[in-house]
């Protein structure tokens, strides 16, 4: 298959070595479960349980809140001990509401929905409905919900399903090591999908520093024609979505567009096993498997965790630290964000946890920028980091905005490259999130001018309803009276003529 | 002799036509509000608090297009309006004056609130929900934080309290560089 070049992009040392030929594991079910409402893009899941009800392996604790949400489900049974505000897998390390659920060791699977037997002949919206209530969301790390993904068939022509198992970010080995012990179930996962959005080719796009999966997937795939398997080079972020379609099909997805409006959809491998279990078992999305990785772990693995194990749990099982990490990362080391707590919960869109050390880190004090250019060269969105970043720190962002730092998918390439160590994500980061909060602050100004114009609107109706009642009463008045008005008038003018 | 009655003739002439047809120009086509009025006005926040010390928003507006109030009265509209009236009008803010507040929105202590409903009358946004002798609460979307509720309860059971940081609308704050070195070379300067 013919590929394309993508624009810029890095070579990282890839350490991927540490954790890629250890065979998956399951966590021993620890003592507690912190299962977040909010484990996705879209709105929070439902509560559905009350604390002290008993819940079987797979049963929904949380419905959908919404047409973009997805709901929550058991990962083991056990009895729900409470819900309440635990501290979220974020950087910010502020509360969510959260399910604990306390396992009572039996790990038993309540009532599952009927498998789909045959799903090749189902209507593809029955598969976009087993989807949505399994609770399977992007795994990859966006975690964006993938029953609306797998929507977009209805809406937009669509060619081909590319299945990301490109995993460029340095260290993570989970997808590597589910397509080498699951080929077959991902292979039916995605074509399951690709059923469902009609699309005639499923395309696997794996990294080339993956040979044994790029083998056995393309070994598992040989059985079915409409299924390819494609070696990527070596390039971060050869994995973002947008970058993986165009060196498969040479376009670029416009700002602001999606992948779709080109005719291709992108989800994860293990987002394709998750189907598999879904459609053919019933199973909802309750586990999943994260690489626990990084100088600082005495022993890297790629650990299968149930959804809302705390952080720490997983540390401890991989032997726990044995030099002082200098940060942990939830997610890659490139675009992972640094967790402020580790009683935080693995979530669905849990890809790695690494414990780095100083070393690894390699931060330096920032000195100012020489304007070596190197930043332009490797930004694979061909923006200009240096000058945004000099925008931003004189919080001029409405430059900023117009040299494109919402097309920023924060790679962390321009970082990385940077000789003077400017933070320049950061800089970015930052601006989006001030961008994105004026936004929702003139929608919220909207508002609020429409709430008091039809305040308006309504007081001075009801002021003129008030007038056209009185208006209304006054001939009454004058028609009601005229018996004894009119006599006594009548009297008073008899008076006054005698 | 003759000639120059020519030139003076024909020149009248020209005057008395272009003048008439200006004149009846600037009736035609007149333009019966200030239109840079108007846009300040889309600026505003158009809640009516009143609390620039004007009727509401239109007024506001119409007194910043004649040059007679300041740019630094609206409280809702806050840093960022202030600097948006400032460049649209040409001229420099002197924000020395303003605190920059972080946003609010009001918050009714519910074991205080006696049901009078004077709050529901004072809001220009109809963000309070209650009815006579029940208790009242703040649709917290719909409130901006103008505080014209405050005033107007009998029990004080209203207070301004900031909006909360949540896990939608956290971000990161930006980035501090050690800015030392400038610094010291400017110190060794002297």
């Amino acid at each position: 298959m013919k590929l394309f070049p993508i624009l810029g992009g890095i070579h990282p040392e890839y350490r991927k070595e540490l954790a890629s030929e250890k065979a998956i594991v399951a966590l021993p079910m620890p003592v507690a479960l912190y299962i977040p409402l909010q484990q996705h893009i879209g709105a929070p899941a439902e509560v559905l349980v009350n604390e002290g009800d008993l819940v079987k392996k797979g049963q929904m604790i949380a419905r959908s809140g919404g047409a973009v949400s997805s709901p929550q489900h058991a990962a083991t049974s056990g009895r729900i001990k409470a819900v309440t505000d635990v501290t979220a897998p974020h950087p910010s390390g502020l509360p969510q509401t959260t399910i604990i659920l306390e396992p009572d060791g039996k790990d038993e699977w309540g009532d599952l929905p009927e498998p789909i037997t045959d799903p090749f002949t189902a209507d593809p919206h029955a598969i976009h409905e087993r989807v949505a209530q399994s609770g399977i969301v992007g795994m990859g790390g966006a975690a964006f919900p993938s029953a609306v993904k797998l929507n977009l068939g209805t809406q937009k022509k669509l060619e081909i399903l590319l299945l990301n198992g490109a995993e460029c970010e340095p260290y993570l080995t989970c997808d590597d090591r589910v397509m080498r012990e699951y080929p077959d179930e991902i292979i039916d996962g995605a074509r399951i999908m690709a059923h469902a959005l009609g699309t005639a080719r499923v395309v696997i796009a794996i990294e080339q520093n993956k040979p044994q999966a790029i083998s056995i997937m393309t070994k598992a795939a040989s059985a079915f024609p409409d299924v390819e398997v494609v070696g990527v080079p070596v390039q971060y972020p050869m994995g973002s979505e947008r970058h993986l379609v165009q060196a498969i099909t040479g376009r670029e997805t416009p700002a602001r567009k999606l992948t779709a409006d080109l005719g291709v959809v992108v989800h994860n491998v293990a987002t394709a096993r998750a189907v598999h279990h879904a459609v053919r078992f019933g199973r909802p999305l309750v586990a999943r498997v994260v690489t626990v990785s990084g100088g600082a772990i005495r022993e890297p693995n790629n650990v299968m965790t149930p959804i809302g194990a705390r952080i720490a749990d997983l540390i401890e099982f991989c032997g726990g630290f044995s030099a002082r990490p200098e940060s942990i990362v939830n997610g890659g080391p490139m675009m992972g964000q640094p967790l402020a707590s580790l009683d935080a919960p693995v979530v669905k869109g849990t890809s790695g946890i690494l414990a780095l050390t100083a070393e690894e880190i390699n931060d330096r004090p920032t000195s100012a920028c020489i304007r070596c250019g190197n930043c332009v060269t490797v930004c694979p969105c061909g923006l200009s980091p240096l000058d945004m970043a000099a925008f931003i720190r004189k919080d001029n962002l409405d430059v900023a905005a117009k040299l494109g730092v919402m097309d920023c998918f924060s790679c962390g390439s321009c970082s990385w490259v940077c000789p003077s160590h400017i933070p320049l994500v950061h800089y970015f980061n930052y601006a989006k999130g001030v961008l994105n909060d004026l936004e929702r602050e003139s929608r919220k100004n909207e508002r609020i001018k429409s709430l008091a114009e039809v305040r308006i609107i309504r007081i001075e109706k009801a002021a003129e309803a008030k007038r056209a009642a009185l208006a209304a009463r006054k001939p009454a008045s004058d028609a009601a009276p005229p018996s004894t008005g009119g006599e006594a008038k009548a009297a008073t003018e008899e008076k006054a003529n005698t | 002799m003759y000639g120059m009655l020519i030139a003076i003739g024909s020149l009248t002439l020209i005057g008395l036509t272009l003048g008439t047809i200006l004149g009846a120009a600037a009736r035609q086509f007149a333009v019966k509000e200030d239109p840079l009025e108007e846009e300040l006005k889309a600026m505003l926040p158009g809640s009516q608090c009143g609390q620039c010390g004007y009727v509401g928003c239109g007024q506001y507006a119409a007194a910043l297009a004649k040059g007679e109030a300041e740019v630094t009265l609206c409280a809702p509209g806050g840093k960022v309006l202030i600097e948006a009236l400032a460049n649209k009008l040409g001229v420099t803010a002197d924000l020395s004056g303003h605190e920059e507040r972080v946003p609010e929105h009001a918050f009714i202590i519910e074991d205080l609130c006696i049901g009078c409903t004077r709050c529901i009358r004072e809001c220009s946004t109809d963000a309070i929900m209650g009815a006579n002798k029940l208790m009242h609460t703040i649709i917290v979307d719909a409130c901006h934080g103008c505080a014209k509720c405050v005033p107007v309860c009998p029990t004080d059971a209203i207070v301004m309290v900031p909006v909360q940081v949540t896990l939608r609308n956290w971000h990161w704050s930006k980035p501090e560089i050690e800015q030392t070195q400038p610094k010291q070379e400017v110190a060794h300067a002297h």
